[in-house]
């Protein structure tokens, strides 16, 4: 079979493409030749490419519609690479670039070629019957078991683009700007609040969607139609107009940059393309630097300038979706911008004046403009003169009811219709055609406004829906233009003007003199509402009316929905889909608040208001993220001595940001045997543990002291200079949430440590109790973790080996347990701490983070003479659960209180001021005596080879294994070690009532069906009278 | 009621669709219903629905203040699953699951209550330890649950970046087989149109202003559209319940946070299940029509504007890239804000209040949708007998003053 090749659409002259310069691109696989100035759209039509898909519910050819960011059909698969994958592009939004690969999203029309696509129009007319709106809520259910089998196929036929499968290449930027006025939109509204506020010595950023700033401007084809501004064609005022603002220093111009976002307190986000226009994979530069595939501008603006203009609406008729069916305004702009026809034979179906200059444009391009359909009875304005002067002939009273043809218009179906009474009313007339433009009139671009909530209001007098100015959710915030429902130039300019002026006010400016420019007059004549149009057959039998194309919801789809009950426009919305398609119902929704209206017999603000919300057209993800991915999703944090560490062999463990040393395995240790090693080395000599990472805060102030009494559940009021103490921290639902050791460094003077992961959740928490409860307390808090490395040496040889390092007096009665002394340690000033969390002999120097390495190596010096040995987090947790010392997080969970750890000793409920948690704790449940206990378990062993039994951590506790399921669990294991200390297996756990409980029988069921029994012992199993740190 | 079938569609495609029957009425109000519940989203339907099935209660109204289920019905990411850690939560939401399990057929409605599975990722050892003792606490409790490995896991979710190499790497997950995703909006109309059908009388845009009492017992409630009688009340209203409650005199330990939630474009099918990770901070599925599914935690702050604070959503999608790194490419369509009540244990309010005849269903904070059958059928039974359901009798609000919390942070500390 051979292609016709069809001619080329391109116009002979005019446009804003260079005309010199072509550039190749390929659709579905074939070959094909575009302008430098053309958009992806533009290429396409110009090579007579008018299927470009099948539509989403009834696989129906899909074309272009329109040019800009409302496009909802040419949805399409980018990237001539896996890793270079854009799903889901707007072929009207991106720039042609020589080598683009452009696919069509439904699968289903790989090739025009494709068996499957000449049948596509009879599948979609024949399926589409039995999948009116909501279909899949009333069928599929039967059998209940093949739902998921159904299901399956509906994913299959759903979804647009696919997901890249490999990572991406590009990287992406966050830019934040502050800026005085932030002017959104760059036709004439923004060109001219931007120059006022510019003059005016205002920052001004100004931004636009689209690839040249300009808007509607650039559309203007500059015929004798077309107005002038202070005698200029309009392209010449915004050369020069652009051309004073990119002289100004404070003034920002970003084409290609989209305000998607508009948050609270003016707080705007602009995703700026850098290289979508040149490539899938952003260009690396001469340097050999990968560009910024786009950035995002996070601005908060003083003022806010919405000059977004408007959304022409399509009028909805029977088969407005064959391709060939566009809104007006694409027609003028594919021939005026980008020297583009859209086909040879065009009927316009109008309701306003505006909607003319593409029959006059398509005339004046030498096409055949069959005839207007003026749904008003007697229009009048300039550019209907213009029509009729140019020979065009005007139906009135008329409009397009009905579009003929399958894969592209063959004509169309006009007839004479009474709005009102919603009927054709003549006969209907056949018109041979292959384009039909509608228009049904303008929506302002509310959308920004609308993101914080407020709801854009509905004008009789505009007929459509307007920004909330004013409300209070708006502060700072201003539009004009179309965006604001000024549509003739003069009044566009004026209102941009006085926005321009209001914000340079607001921002404190002297107004500079800035004298708007003069127009040269064009006459239009008033709409005539309409949205949808009646056809000969009711709404529920005529062709398909599709109201929103993305989402293949129909006029009678929604007539169904309010049928059925759903009144509430948002019932109608999520019933049928309508607005939820990548285009945000752009096109659709006024038309489809208009069905909705008139099927319940109601005015559309009656029916409700349109909300919208961010993004106003999708952003990528890798923009959202930026560089906060890969390894600085979370930014890592190492020690002074992670070079040592990983030198060493060492295994790490994530603790909050930390990378912690785990184990240190050697030869081909594995880490049972590395940790049995390191146990033991700390038992019986001496070992170094990494303990830099335990959040350390630095206390101060005249009621230091009282801070501490209030937020630590034990007292302090005693806690002498040079001392340190352990604390515990509860929530003020009484449950333990942090602990650690705190010293006393003067009267003033505290230094707390807390848990690792804990450190800067305590400080916010810390800084929240005194800021919001207790201003009046004079306390100051500063982190000071990485300040400094903490080398804890624990063993019985650790005080022979510190001695060897430090002038401090390290006798066993002039510097006790719990004490604090400042010296000098491998010849730098620091701090050592006598306290144990291994209940062995333990100094914790602390030496500033830059000496960390330092002195940690010339410990290693000294230290080989005692067999120092270095261990890791693990050990840690095994020789103090030997101690039956708990860790937070670990053995609590937000559900324990001190004294279910068992730790009345650390509970001060005499101190004078109330602390946090007190008052919960003396509730009736958490003074319960059967509440879940910190207790040990010792696994039974019944052979020989059972001392290796370790419990899992996280196992269930119950104290009958034969209760059917649901089986009452009593508790469960927190912590589950093998001891090479009391060579067998032991835990920390909670059960119920456990403390009164020890020596009882406890079961485990596990996974697999056994279960292991363990008896209930007290929760410290080694040196229990602490004699070995008191040495 | 219309009975809905595959043979019924074709039928009425036949007559052009031009015979199908109002889902529900739009009755006005009476002057005294049996029971009122205040709040028709998912969970008020569902407890009209249940009271009017199983407790022989028709005589009721569901008002509602806006339309239905346009509140956290419509703004949630419609995960389902049951596996929570303690007794009480899971033997609630394993409630809910086994009435999600049946809902399509029981309503004649699909929800299309889809049973992918859910992952809960672990990251580092602690995570590993929780989901441990979850699943094994699971096992005991009667709820489907295993431990999956790193391997485990990439086989189920080729998407999802399971090398060492990534920040946190997976280190494994819990899978619940049965948990799922649903229909959101289908699960508030097909309760609605079963309650309506046996005689609720559904009352859209009718605000509730206030509570009549008599000698400390509810007697109706005062609206927009005047005073409606009522011998018992159940106030669902989720985000508005602690205006509710100020307004009837006592206050609930509630704060109103918003809630965000994000999709993408829609994407040819590329996730399977639902995957959720507690320490990146993120959860993602994909819907039928292909978009992916995302959300993440509150905002920090409270309020009632239903809309959160972009840094969420940065943050959110951060969380998603570093687990999918392919989906760099994939953009976001749109993001939305709902407010939910949360209570300081996570866990609901089920409960009875010092105003007598007058009930609280409220607090489910970020995991509400899920429970909407469950809640719905306990707490119809509550209002039926007038005291709590047996899985209600923990989420008593009186456990506030006794302490006996069911602290669900440790376990579910993300939203879902």
């Amino acid at each position: 079979m051979t292609e016709t090749r069809t001619p080329s659409r391109r116009t002979s002259s005019g446009g804003r493409i260079n005309r010199e310069t072509s550039l190749n691109f390929t659709f579905n696989g074939k070959r094909y030749q575009g302008l430098a100035g053309d958009t992806l759209a533009s290429a396409l039509m110009a090579n007579g490419v008018d299927v470009l898909n099948a539509s989403f519910k009834y696989a129906r050819p899909r074309g272009l519609v329109a040019a800009g960011a409302e496009e909802p059909n040419a949805i399409l698969q980018l990237g001539s690479t896996e890793s270079g994958q854009v799903p889901n592009v707007r072929a009207t939004q991106q720039a042609l670039y020589d080598g683009l690969e452009a696919h069509a999203v439904s699968g289903w029309v790989k090739s025009q070629k494709d068996l499957m696509s000449r049948f596509l129009p009879q599948v979609g007319k024949l399926g589409g019957k039995f999948m009116p709106p909501g279909f899949y809520y009333k069928t599929f259910m039967a059998p209940a078991s093949l739902w998921m089998t159904y299901e399956k196929y509906i994913r299959k036929a759903a979804g647009l683009g696919r997901s890249p499968l490999e990572n991406d290449p590009d990287i992406y930027d966050h830019l934040h700007q502050h800026t005085d006025v932030l002017v959104i939109g760059s036709g004439p509204a923004g060109l001219l609040a931007a120059l006022v506020a510019a003059r005016s010595g205002a920052r001004v950023i100004l931004c636009d969607e689209q690839e040249e700033l300009g808007g509607s401007l650039l559309s203007m084809s500059g015929d004798c139609l077309d107005q002038t501004l202070d005698g200029q064609p309009a392209s010449e005022w915004r050369d020069a107009v652009l051309a004073e603002l990119a002289a100004c220093d404070d003034v920002l111009l970003l084409p290609r940059t989209t305000a998607n976002g508009y948050h609270d307190h003016n707080f705007v986000t602009l995703h700026e393309r850098r290289t979508e226009h040149q490539a899938d994979i952003a260009p690396v530069n001469s340097r050999g630097a990968r560009q910024a595939r786009s950035r995002l501008h996070r601005v908060r603006a003083h003022r806010v300038i919405m000059a977004t203009g408007a959304h022409e609406r399509p009028l909805v008729y029977s088969h407005n979706d064959v391709p060939g069916n566009m809104i007006a305004g694409a027609v003028t702009t594919y021939l005026t911008r980008f020297g583009v026809a859209a086909g040879d034979k065009l009927v316009l179906s109008v309701n306003n004046d505006h909607a003319y200059r593409a029959a006059l444009a398509w005339k004046a391009a030498g096409r055949d403009v069959v005839a207007i359909a003026d749904a008003r009875s007697a229009p009048s304005g300039a550019l209907v003169e213009a029509a009729r002067a140019a020979g065009i002939r005007i139906i009135t009273g008329a409009a397009v009811i009905e579009a003929r043809g399958d894969r592209r218009v063959t004509g169309a179906r006009v007839a004479a219709i009474d709005i009102d009474g919603f009927k054709v009313t003549g006969e209907v007339e056949e018109l041979v055609c292959d384009t039909i433009a509608s228009s049904g009139g303008y929506s302002p671009v509310v959308h920004l406004a609308a993101h914080t909530g407020a709801r854009p209001v509905w004008s009789d007098e505009v007929h459509g829906f307007l920004p909330a100015l004013g409300a209070p959710m708006l502060k700072g915030f201003d539009a004009c233009g179309a965006a604001n429902g000024s549509f003739s130039l003069e009044d566009v300019l004026v209102a941009a003007y006085a926005s321009g002026v209001a914000a340079v006010e607001a921002c404190e400016y002297p107004v500079a003199d800035t004298i708007v420019p003069a127009v040269s007059a064009l006459v239009e004549a008033p709409m005539l509402p309409l949205y949808q149009v009646p056809h000969d057959k009711p709404t529920a039998r005529a062709p398909k009316q599709f109201v929103d194309l993305q989402n293949d919801v129909t006029a009678a789809g929604i007539e169904l929905a309010t049928r059925e009950g759903f009144e509430s426009i948002e019932h109608v919305k999520r019933y049928t889909a309508m607005g939820f398609g990548t285009d945000q119902g752009k096109l659709g929704n006024v038309n489809g608040m208009a069905v909705a209206a008139r099927c319940l017999g109601q005015t559309i603000p009656d029916t409700g208001t349109t909300v919208f919300r961010p993004n106003y057209t999708p952003v990528t993800f890798g923009a959202i993220v930026g560089r906060h991915c890969g390894a600085l999703f979370d930014p890592m944090r190492y020690t002074a001595m992670q070079e040592w560490h990983v030198a060493q062999g060492a295994k790490f463990e994530d603790v909050g940001q930390w990378k912690r040393p785990w184990y240190y395995p050697q030869g081909s240790e594995d880490m049972h045997a590395a940790v049995e090693r390191e146990c033991l080395a700390v038992r019986e000599k001496v070992g170094v543990l990494d303990a830099s990472t335990l959040g350390k805060i630095d206390i101060t102030g005249r009621d230091a002291r009282e801070f501490l009494n209030r937020i630590y559940t034990n007292a302090w009021a005693k806690l002498a200079v040079g001392k340190a103490r352990y604390g515990l921290m509860c929530h003020d639902d009484g449950m333990v949430m942090d602990d650690g050791v705190t010293t006393c460094l003067a009267e003033d003077h505290f230094l707390m440590t807390t848990t690792t992961g804990g450190a800067a959740a305590i400080l916010e928490w810390m800084e929240l109790w005194h800021q919001t409860e207790w201003p009046e307390l004079d306390v100051q808090m500063t982190s000071v973790t990485d300040h400094w490395a903490t080398l804890t040496v624990t063993g019985p040889e650790a005080r022979a080996l510190v001695g060897e390092l430090t002038d401090i007096d390290l006798d066993r009665d002039n510097f006790k347990f719990m004490e604090v002394r400042e010296g000098m340690i491998a010849d730098i000033p620091g701090r050592i701490f006598r306290i144990s969390f291994t209940g062995e002999l333990s100094y914790e120097l602390n030496v500033p983070a830059n000496y960390g390495q330092y002195v940690w190596e010339t410990l290693f010096a000294k230290g080989e003479k005692y067999g120092l040995t270095p261990y890791g987090t693990e050990t840690m947790h095994v020789l103090r659960a030997e101690k039956g010392f708990i860790i937070v997080g670990q053995d609590t969970d937000g559900s324990m209180t001190p004294e279910d750890l068992g730790m009345q000793w650390c509970v001060g409920y005499n101190k004078p001021y109330s602390w946090i948690g007190k008052r919960a704790l003396t509730r009736p449940d958490t003074r319960r005596d059967d509440r879940k206990q910190m207790i040990g378990l010792i696994p039974r062993r019944k052979k020989a080879g059972d001392e290796r039994i370790v419990l899992q951590e996280g196992a269930q506790i119950v104290f009958d294994p034969d209760h059917a399921i649901p089986m009452p669990m009593v508790g469960h294991v927190t912590s589950s070690y093998y001891s090479p200390t009391l060579g067998h297996g032991f835990a920390l756990a909670v059960v119920k009532g456990g403390s009164a409980r020890i020596g009882e029988t406890v079961f485990l069921p596990q996974a697999d069906g056994s279960t292991l029994e363990a008896e209930i012992t007290a929760p410290v199993f080694y040196d229990k009278k602490g004699a070995r740190q008191n040495v | 009621m219309q009975r809905y079938s595959g043979f019924g569609l074709v039928k009425h495609a036949l007559s052009h669709h031009e015979h199908w029957q109002k889902v529900w009425r739009s009755p006005e109000p009476k002057k005294e219903y049996d029971v009122i519940i205040v709040g028709g989203g998912g969970h008020g339907l569902a407890t009209a629905y249940y009271l009017a099935k199983e407790h022989g209660i028709t005589n009721i109204a569901v008002i509602e203040k806006g339309w239905l289920g346009g509140g956290n019905t419509a703004r949630n990411t419609t995960i389902v699953r049951s596996n929570y850690l303690w007794d009480e939560s899971a033997a609630l939401y394993e409630h809910s699951m086994k009435l999600w399990e049946g809902l399509s057929q029981d309503l004649n409605y699909n929800v299309m209550f889809s049973q992918r599975g859910v992952l809960n990722l672990g990251h580092t050892l602690q995570d590993m330890r929780d989901i441990q003792r979850r699943v094994n606490a699971n096992r005991l409790q009667g709820i489907d649950g295993e431990v999956l490995d790193t391997q485990q896991v990439q086989d189920l979710v080729p998407a999802m970046d399971c090398s060492a190499s990534t920040r946190y790497p997976v280190l494994g997950a819990s899978w619940q087989p049965r948990g799922g995703v649903a229909r959101h909006d289908a699960v508030a109309w097909g309760f609605a149109r079963g309650a309506d059908s046996l005689g609720v009388d559904l009352i859209q845009q009718t605000e509730v202003t206030g509570f009549r009492k008599q000698d400390g017992a509810i007697v109706g409630v005062e609206t927009s559209r005047g005073f409606i009688g009522a011998k018992r009340v159940g106030v669902v209203t989720a985000g508005n319940s602690g205006v509710m409650a100020e307004k009837a005199g006592f206050r609930l330990p509630l704060e109103s946070h918003p809630l965000q939630a994000l999709v993408s474009e829609p994407l040819k099918p590329i996730l399977d299940t639902v995957v959720m990770s507690n320490h990146v901070h993120g959860y993602v599925s994909q819907s039928d029509k292909g978009d992916l599914v995302i959300g993440a935690g509150i905002d920090g702050y409270v309020g009632y504007g239903q809309r959160g604070s972009y840094p969420t959503i940065e943050h959110t999608v951060q969380a998603i890239i570093e687990l999918f790194p392919i989906f760099s490419r994939v953009r976001m369509n749109r993001q939305w804000g709902g407010i939910v009540d949360t209570c300081p244990d996570a866990c609901p309010i089920i409960s009875k209040t010092p105003v007598k005849g007058l009930f609280f269903n409220c607090g489910w904070g970020t995991g509400g949708f899920k429970a909407t059958p469950g809640s719905g059928n306990i707490f119809a039974w509550t209002l039926a007998k007038g005291r709590a359901h047996p899985l209600a009798e923990p989420f008593a609000y009186d456990r506030f003053n006794s302490g006996k919390l069911i602290d669900e942070h440790g376990a579910a500390g993300v939203a879902h």
